[in-house]
């Protein structure tokens, strides 16, 4: 199996893969991409979009829905294969994927993609966006939720703090925040080019809801977005992932690891049948 | 760089000191009217339930105290953080809301650049950002020194840029920016605030400069407090017979080139641009652009600050120092026409 999952959660698994084999499409497009983060992040992508959250796929600006905000704008690859499985981006526009013109550049945009809340890229600014969107939410009286997936090397930013304090002082019990610790940033291993552990104390101290879990384990991911939207307290909650780069293609998995994993050309159809490979295993 | 040792104060004249940072920038015996921007936010609040204040722990220091106590459930205390200022806003304006947003120029320019950059500009949220302490107007040194605010927030695409004289005009820029649906950075005079314009039968339009008064040697084209610098200026030189014209450009972008190239290209006038700014990229610069793609080309001339870390001192001082008090500004003039 290509991802862990018993019972009910089957068929996010199956959703899972979709999402893996949407963003190796767009891979094989390009000829390259952030393609060992969009495989780590596929299961938290179907958790969210597919048990969690609440959309229309037909109308992306509806009010009511959850917001989904991604701050690494890097792993628009992912997000776009998420957006084409829920229906928001039609399955064909997968082939304009960082071609000229196209609406799926190679960093996430708010004013080009349908389903985009934010503009990232610049790393850092998602948490704060968020703030905002959740403090507008609750002046509102909505109860739509902000769910904000942001990298393990955002924490070095300073920002990332200033908004981690404000989101405890503004109560904001409507943010789920989503850290992918899949230990790797542009120059190593995340835990050596900045220490932040131990990441989960840090942020209880700080005054949210934390919890833990392998984010590539889709029963743990559904029990910890359960918990998250039912916890009682007056608090922001946080889900620390801790992911694997290139999951769920067994030999990206155990290449060197690098922000940006090499897949050379004739390595993507390889890719795409180790995927399926895994799916009827 | 190391700096000499002062001589000791002797003589009859007191030495003047740094003001404290509430001081206004108001002359002695100048006209005022208190709080402006606090007051006219009040205002606006009353019909525009959309409007909302926040600050990075500046308030009492930006006027925006004032809308917090008349509506306390509308301001958002967001810390010392500005970077973080910055992007709540804009979630707040991708939620509906009209934020109007405060703080020091120093630290919305420099310290918050690439959050206003990327989450206001770029995905054009209908932000207002209002900022305390442009240009020279704090005697602390660089660290409140904003002399580049204006060429950092003119090189960003989608932002106005609005530096406005007086009470009177910030009373209407308030309005006025609000209705504009976009993202607005506009300098602000806290405090006790000079009121000139009123006597000059002055409204403020976005996006449109004003000829506050005429005259057949001298046109100066400013924004901001050197307008005002400038009317004093004019009236001083009329003792010399020197006849100024003063042309205000309270919106920096999108520039008035019409009018601006109007009365530029009018013969026999020295063109004079005055800015309480660095002479980079400012006004200066932008006049002179739009001056030589038009292919007009009067004698011309720049006042503002130079490319040098400020001096910390006297606000009097430091203008008479750095060329942009009435006096400096008259004087240079002067020694310009021979």
């Amino acid at each position: 199996m290509t991802t862990t999952a018993i019972g009910h959660n089957t068929h996010l698994a199956e959703r899972a893969y979709r999402i893996r084999r949407n963003a190796l499409l767009m891979g094989e497009v390009q000829g390259q991409g952030y393609i060992g983060q969009a495989l780590d992040i596929a299961d938290v992508l179907a958790v969210s979009y597919f048990h969690a959250m609440r959309y229309r796929p037909a109308e992306p600006e509806w009010e009511g829905r959850d917001r989904f905000m991604l701050s690494n704008g890097h792993y628009a690859i992912a997000l776009y294969a998420a957006l084409i499985e829920a229906g928001i981006i039609p399955q064909e526009e997968l082939e304009t994927y960082g071609s000229d013109d196209s609406r799926l550049p190679m960093s996430g945009m708010a004013s080009y993609t349908p389903g985009m809340e934010m503009s990232g890229g610049s790393l850092g600014l998602g948490l704060s966006l968020a703030v905002g969107r959740c403090l507008g939410l609750k002046r509102k009286g909505s109860d739509a939720r902000v769910y904000t997936l942001f990298s393990d090397g955002e924490l070095d930013e300073g920002s990332v703090w200033e908004a981690i304090l404000s989101a405890a002082h503004w109560k904001l019990d409507n943010l789920i925040a989503i850290v992918d610790v899949n230990n790797q940033q542009a120059d190593g291993p995340s835990t050596q080019v900045m220490a932040f552990e131990p990441l989960t104390d840090k942020l209880a101290a700080f005054g949210w809801f934390v919890q833990r879990v392998d984010g590539n384990d889709l029963d743990a991911v559904v029990a910890a977005f359960d918990a998250a939207k039912s916890c009682p307290d007056p608090k922001p909650r946080m889900i620390v992932c801790d992911t694997k780069m290139g999951k769920g293609v067994p030999f990206l998995e155990a290449r060197e690891k690098n922000h940006f994993i090499r897949v050379d050309a004739h390595e993507w159809q390889l890719a795409l049948d180790a995927l399926d490979a895994g799916r009827t295993a | 760089m190391s700096r000499p040792t002062p001589a000791p104060a002797t003589g009859a004249k007191p030495k003047l000191k740094t003001s404290a940072m509430i001081a206004s920038i108001a002359g002695e015996g100048q006209r005022t009217k208190a709080a402006p921007f606090g007051n006219a936010l009040v205002e606006l609040g009353k019909s525009r339930e959309d409007i909302v204040g926040l600050t990075a722990d500046l308030a009492k220091y930006t006027d925006l105290h004032i809308f917090a106590k008349a509506y306390p459930d509308r301001f958002y205390q967001m810390g010392m953080a500005e970077q973080l200022l910055m992007g709540a806003a804009s979630g707040l304006a991708h939620e509906g809301f009209t934020p109007f947003v405060t703080t020091y120029a120093v630290f919305a320019s420099r310290r918050a650049y690439d959050f206003v950059h990327q989450t206001i500009a770029e995905e054009n949220r209908n932000v207002k950002i209002v900022c305390a302490l442009p240009g020279l107007t704090s005697g602390y040194g660089p660290s409140h020194q904003a002399a580049e605010d204006l060429a950092l927030f003119r090189a960003m695409p989608n932002l106005m840029v609005i530096d406005p004289c007086d009470a009177h005009e910030i009373e209407q820029a308030v309005p006025a920016i609000a209705a504009h649906n976009g993202p607005v950075y506009m300098r602000l005079l806290r405090g006790n605030v000079p009121l000139v314009l009123d006597e000059y039968d002055y409204s403020f339009e976005l996006g449109k400069a004003k000829l506050l008064r005429d005259g057949a040697d001298v046109l100066v084209v400013s924004s901001g407090i050197m307008t005002m610098r400038a009317l004093e200026v004019a009236t001083m030189l009329e003792r010399d017979k020197v006849d100024v014209a003063v042309l205000h450009v309270p919106t920096i972008k999108p520039l008035d080139t019409a009018t601006i190239l109007r009365e530029a290209g009018r013969s026999g006038r020295l063109v004079v641009v005055a800015e309480n700014h660095t002479v980079i990229g400012g006004l200066g610069e932008a006049v002179a652009g739009a001056l030589l793609r038009a292919g007009v080309h009067p004698p011309f001339r720049q006042i503002g600050l130079p490319d040098e870390f400020l001096d910390a001192g006297a606000l009097p001082t430091l203008h008479d120092r750095y060329g942009i008090s009435a006096n400096a500004m008259a004087a240079s003039i002067k020694g310009w026409l021979g």
